[in-house]
Parts: structure tokens; sequence; C-alpha cells
């Protein structure tokens, strides 16, 4: 089926795909179990899961999306490899059990198809519902491209499951711009997929022993495990190097890093964002430079954990900098620019700017405009929101 | 099993009917390996505080309403690794009836290999004694003061209505009974589910030295009936009450919660023959077993 040419996928369908290799990969551990339940945009990923043969695989198809985590909590804490998708107001229902996920530290991986929240009801992209559970202990990583969503989802299992980091990791794609657009994406084989991932072994499982998981603490305990959780994700960055290097040696395609440059270093107006608005940016970055404009993008692809120093490395000597969100943290901003701000030179002007919003379509124009905005800028002053329009 | 299931140094008040419900699912377990699945609830309190375990068991806790989720993840990794590993719900009437209900009904339509208990004191006991849909007609709690006004759900019809393979209500005071339809239901395959009257000394104001005979009298009043329902279908009446006056006002008048309400044995009477002519259709015998010639 796979050629060095590739197939035509959607980002859906390329997740799903790399769930299935995922979830044969672990057919000499302890299997497969996954929940799954529908809502668009993220139900074509979940249809296609279902249709797969997998080898001492089983997705239960449950009655909701609190319970599809619940599912993917039983089936993680015995020691099964897990998998399920979910978008907007699913997300939302599914909260309580994502967080309780995180907490006891088991290694789900889930793709959101990012959807904006409602009512009133909308199917379109932002970034929203994801950012919604910033907080809840999960790894975060947004991609640009259905590549990168299907080589996510890999990396994704290998991050999870390391013994120095042991958190549920989500794989963020936006509604239809990814996931309902065909782009050729290379499907590894299940033979090098094999190699990639080893079988799950998930210290403290449950087995036979008599032991507790996820019983009460007092407020110490409650203090260690905290700064336990934190301590892994502060291991994350280290990990995913190695990551990086292990994917290349067996897929021969290098996943991309933390943070992704383009055309940044000596850049006037820096543009960084997270998710497809990184692909408009290099388009608009391209078409300035043209102009003779100095114009520099910077992808925000892990979102956590926050890779503060890169971001603070990469804004170094950078005068200007737009942060442009799909999100609006309601009564304060976008949330890549509350977290991104602090990490500019003292001095360095930066603004940010809400786009895109609802699936408003975000064009390179709009990222001209934006850099515009800024460099007839004398200081940053309260984040706009702007209309992209349909 | 010489292992107790749950051990001493557990969190459970005197008098807990629970903690008797546990004893008994200990017994009846034998040599069966059971892992337990836990919500929010009483029993998730009981088991202790982290890095202690009062459970002989593999045991997790969920949050409150996935008890039947969580349990449907681990039974499929058991099964998938070829394990006899019985998967157990052990919980309370607020996270079955209310807010587990979802998780709950789509396992069981499901069929899943789980056996789920509901250990039913009629209260939100964990949170502090609020009204809920397992709370009885007339009882007082933190959040209805002066009785709650609506009658009790019939959890066990909705679950039989499912058409599971075994349903059954299982009574304290009825031991022989409670042990043999613990292990019908640990040996069935398929979605399980029993419900246990478990009396609170802490939420019905009663003494702790009467919770068996509470639950006797509400055996013998009618107002539990100790039955089993096979496939959603057939139904057989275990233990058949006199119905007695004197069992329902003593039953009421032990305890504290009926009070407020002033709730009496007449108040009841209608709610209960009218359950229990439902019943008797259901179960094929119009007639009382030992009334018949």
């Amino acid at each position: 089926m796979s050629t060095s040419f590739g197939q035509l996928l959607s980002a859906n369908h390329a997740a799903a795909l790399g769930a299935t290799l995922a979830a044969r990969a672990n057919r000499t551990g302890r299997g497969f179990v996954s929940g799954v339940y529908p809502i668009t945009p993220s139900t074509e990923c979940m249809e296609l899961l279902c249709n797969q043969e997998i080898e001492k695989g089983r997705v239960v198809r449950v009655e909701s999306e609190h319970s599809a985590m619940g599912v993917c909590i039983g089936g993680a804490a015995s020691g099964a490899r897990t998998f399920t998708t979910s978008s907007s107001n699913g997300i939302a229902f599914m909260a309580e059990n994502m967080v309780a996920a995180a907490l006891l530290r088991l290694p789900v991986v889930m793709v959101a198809a990012n959807r904006t929240l409602g009512p009133p009801w909308n199917i379109w992209a932002d970034h929203g519902d994801t950012l919604m559970l910033r907080d809840a202990g999960w790894i975060q990583l947004y991609c640009a491209d259905n590549q990168e969503v299907l080589d996510s989802v890999l990396c994704a299992y290998r991050l999870a499951e390391d013994r120095r980091i042991l958190l549920p990791a989500l794989v963020c794609q936006e509604a239809f711009v990814l996931s309902h657009t065909m782009a050729r994406t290379l499907v590894p084989t299940q033979e090098q997929v094999d190699r990639f991932l080893p079988p799950l072994d998930l210290p403290g499982r449950l087995g036979g022993t008599a032991r507790i998981v996820g019983g009460l603490t007092a407020p110490h305990a409650t203090e260690v495990h905290r700064a336990q959780h934190h301590e892994a994700m502060g291991r994350f960055f280290g990990v995913y190097r190695e990551v990086q290097d292990r994917f290349e040696e067996v897929f021969g395609r290098r996943p991309a890093d933390p943070v992704v440059p383009y055309r940044a270093d000596d850049a006037d107006v820096l543009v960084v964002s997270m998710g497809t608005i990184g692909s408009t940016v290099e388009r608009a970055v391209d078409a300035a430079r043209e102009k003779g404009i100095r114009l520099g993008g910077l992808r925000v692809r892990t979102f956590r954990p926050f890779p503060a120093e890169l971001l603070a490395a990469a804004f170094r000597g950078r005068g200007r900098i737009a942060v442009v969100d799909r999100n609006v943290s309601l009564g304060f901003g976008g949330v890549l620019w509350g977290e991104a701000r602090g990490l500019a030179d003292p001095g360095a002007v930066v603004q940010g700017y809400m786009i895109g919003i609802g699936g408003g379509d975000v064009r390179p124009e709009h990222v001209l405009a934006i850099a515009e905005d800024l460099s007839s800028r004398e200081a940053a002053g309260p984040p706009v929101l702007l209309e992209a329009g349909a | 099993m010489s292992e107790p299931l749950l051990r001493p140094g557990n969190g459970n008040c005197g008098g807990c009917g629970m903690s008797s419900a546990f004893q008994f699912l200990g017994r009846a377990r034998e040599e069966r390996p059971i892992q337990v699945v836990i919500p929010a609830s009483c029993a998730a309190v009981a088991v202790g505080q982290f890095p202690y375990s009062a459970m002989g068991a593999p045991t997790i806790l969920t949050t409150f309403g996935s008890a039947a989720a969580v349990a449907t993840g681990m039974s499929h990794a058991g099964r998938l690794n070829g394990e006899g590993t019985r998967v157990v719900c052990w919980a309370g009437d607020g996270g079955t009836y209310d807010i587990g209900m979802a998780s709950l009904s789509g396992a069981a339509e499901r069929n899943e290999d789980i056996l789920y208990v509901c250990y039913d004191n009629e209260i939100y006991g964990n949170t502090g004694g609020q009204r809920s849909s397992a709370t009885p007609h007339g009882a007082a709690t933190s959040n209805t003061l002066r009785g709650k006004v609506e009658q009790k759900k019939d959890i066990l019809g909705i679950m039989a209505a499912h058409r599971i393979p075994y349903a059954a209500s299982v009574s304290l005071a009825h031991p022989e009974d409670a042990i043999r339809k613990m292990r019908r239901a640990l040996d069935l395959q398929g979605f399980r589910f029993l419900h246990v009257l478990a009396p609170c000394p802490t939420g019905w104001k009663s003494e702790p030295a009467l919770g068996i005979e509470l639950v006797r009298l509400a055996v013998r009043s009618g107002l539990f009936p100790v039955v089993e329902v096979v496939d959603g279908r057939r139904t057989t009446i275990n233990v058949e009450p006199d119905f007695s006056e004197e069992a329902l006002e003593l039953y009421l008048s032990l305890q504290r919660r009926f009070q407020k309400s002033e709730i009496g044995a007449a108040d009841l009477r209608p709610d209960i023959e009218r359950h229990w002519r439902d019943l008797r259709a259901r179960s094929g015998r119009i007639v009382p077993a030992d009334r018949e010639g």
C-alpha cells in the first residue's frame, strides 16, 4: 500500500493509520484498547480506526467522550496501549477524565481535531478546545500538516511511554484545514513502526497484586506527586531529541523541533504562531522578503511542556515580535501571547493578535497586515482581536 | 480465601453495611482473581490513604461517573491477554443511580464483561448525605430537610431492562442467598448487576448494631424486594415478604431520617403494593409461593 510517494490522506486518516500502526506494534505487549465516540470533525479518524484489523486490539464504541477516556484509563492502567480522538465540546465533556489520565500518569495518546467551542454551534477550527486543557498535565503538540500529524502520533507514543516521562500526549490538528484536507502522506511499514515503538511496559500497572491506583492522598503526598509530574514535563525536551534521532534512523526523516524557525535569524519582525497558521506565516514571509521586508516566522509545535528557553533564545536580538493566536482567553487575550510575551529582550515590542477564531480563514495577507501594524507601533498595546472572515 | 477483601484499618464507620457487603464478596470470590473499580464514594475513602491500602485486591479509584467505563477498558485488556480476572465495579448509589448512570447504561447495553455492584446506602455518604434519586420517599437529607417527596428510582428494573445476563438484589440479612448470587454473578460472563441495600448508621441516623435487622425489616415489609432477573426476562422472587405493618413501622421508626417528614407505613404501602403487583406479573407468580394450593 505505502510507496515512497506516499498516499493521499486527510489528517484524520493519517492519525488513524498512525494509531493503528502503534496499536499493532504492541501485539507482543499487552495489546491495544481504545474507547471512541464521534464528534465532527474528528469522526473520520475514529471511523477508520474502527475499520482496521488490529491483532490483540479492541476499539470500544462507547456512549460518550467522558467514557471514551474512561476506557482508555482502564486499558492503560492494565498496561495496554490506548488511543482516542475528539474535538471541541467533546473534549470539554471528556475533560474530567483527561485530567484523571494525566494525574494517574497514564501514557494515553489522543488526537484532537481542533474545533471552536459552542454554542452557537460552529464546526470550524480554533485552538480554544485544547488550550482549555493547558494546565491538565498533558503533553500538547500542534501540527502544521498531515505528515506531521502521523509522525507526531508515533512520536507521542514513544514520548508518553518513556519511563522518564509517563504522561498522556495530545496531538492537535485543526478542523478541516487539516482534518479533512487530503495531502500526500508517507505511511511507514509495520516493520518500521515495530522497530521504533517497543512494547509498552507500564510500571505499577494493575495486575494481580493488591495495590491501589489513584487512592486518597494528604497534602504533602499531593505536593510530591505534582512535583514529580512537573519534573517529568521538564525532562521532555531531552527525551524529545532522542526520539527525533531514533525516528530519523528508522523512518529516514526528522520530526520538527519543538520550536520551528522560518527565515528568523535576521528578521526585523518575527511572527510567532501555532498549528497551520505557522505555514501561512511561511508564505507571508516569502512574499515580504521578495519586497525586501525582513519578516521571519516561529512556529511553536510543543506547547506543553512550554519551550520557554527555546523561545527566549529565538527571541534574542529581535526587536518586534507579533504573537498570533488562534484562540481567545476571554478577558485576557491570546494564550500563546500570554506565555511568550515575557521571554523577549527588554525593550522589544511584543504585540498580541488573535485571528481565525471559529474557522476564520487566515491568509498570508492577514499576516502581512499584522507585520505592517507591528512595524508602525512605538510600543505594544492591548492584544488585538482581528476578523479574518469566511 | 484467607485474606479478607476489606482489611482491618479501613476507614468505614462502625455498622457500615458496605463493609459487610465487601466481606460477603470476599467470601464469595474464593480463589477467583478479581480487580476492583471504585468511583468517588464512601468506598473510595474506606480503602485508605496513599501509600496504604485496606483492599485485599488490585483496585483503581475513578472519577465519580466513570466506574463502568474504566472497568470496560480493564476487562478488554484482561481478555486480550487471556486472563480470567473478574473486573468488579464497587459503586455507591450516587455513582450508580445518578452521575454514573450514562456510563453504567452504556456498558450494560454493550454487555461488557463486568460485575457491577451497587452498595446502596440511599445517601450521598461521601459528600455528606444529600438528596439523590436513590433517596427513599420521606427521608430527610442535608439538602431536603423536610424529607424527599418523590419515590426512589427502580434501579434493578432499569438494569434488567437492559436485558443483561444477570441482575439481582442482595439482602445482607439473607447471607446464603447473598453469597449464592455473588458467586453466580462472579462466574457468569457479560454484564452482571447486583443491588445491595447497605445500612448506613451515619446517614440513616440509626443504631449501628441494628443494620442487619433494618435490612431484614425492609425485606419483610416488601420495601426491598429480594429478586433475581436472568436475561432481563426471567424474574424470580427469592424471599417472600410478610408485608407486615409492624415491620414497616419498625423500619421507619428505628431511623431518625424519617422523623421530619412524619411519613408512616400507610403512606408507603400503596407504592409497595403497586411495585409488588408488577414483580408478581413479571415473575409469572400472581399468588405468593406459600399460598399456592
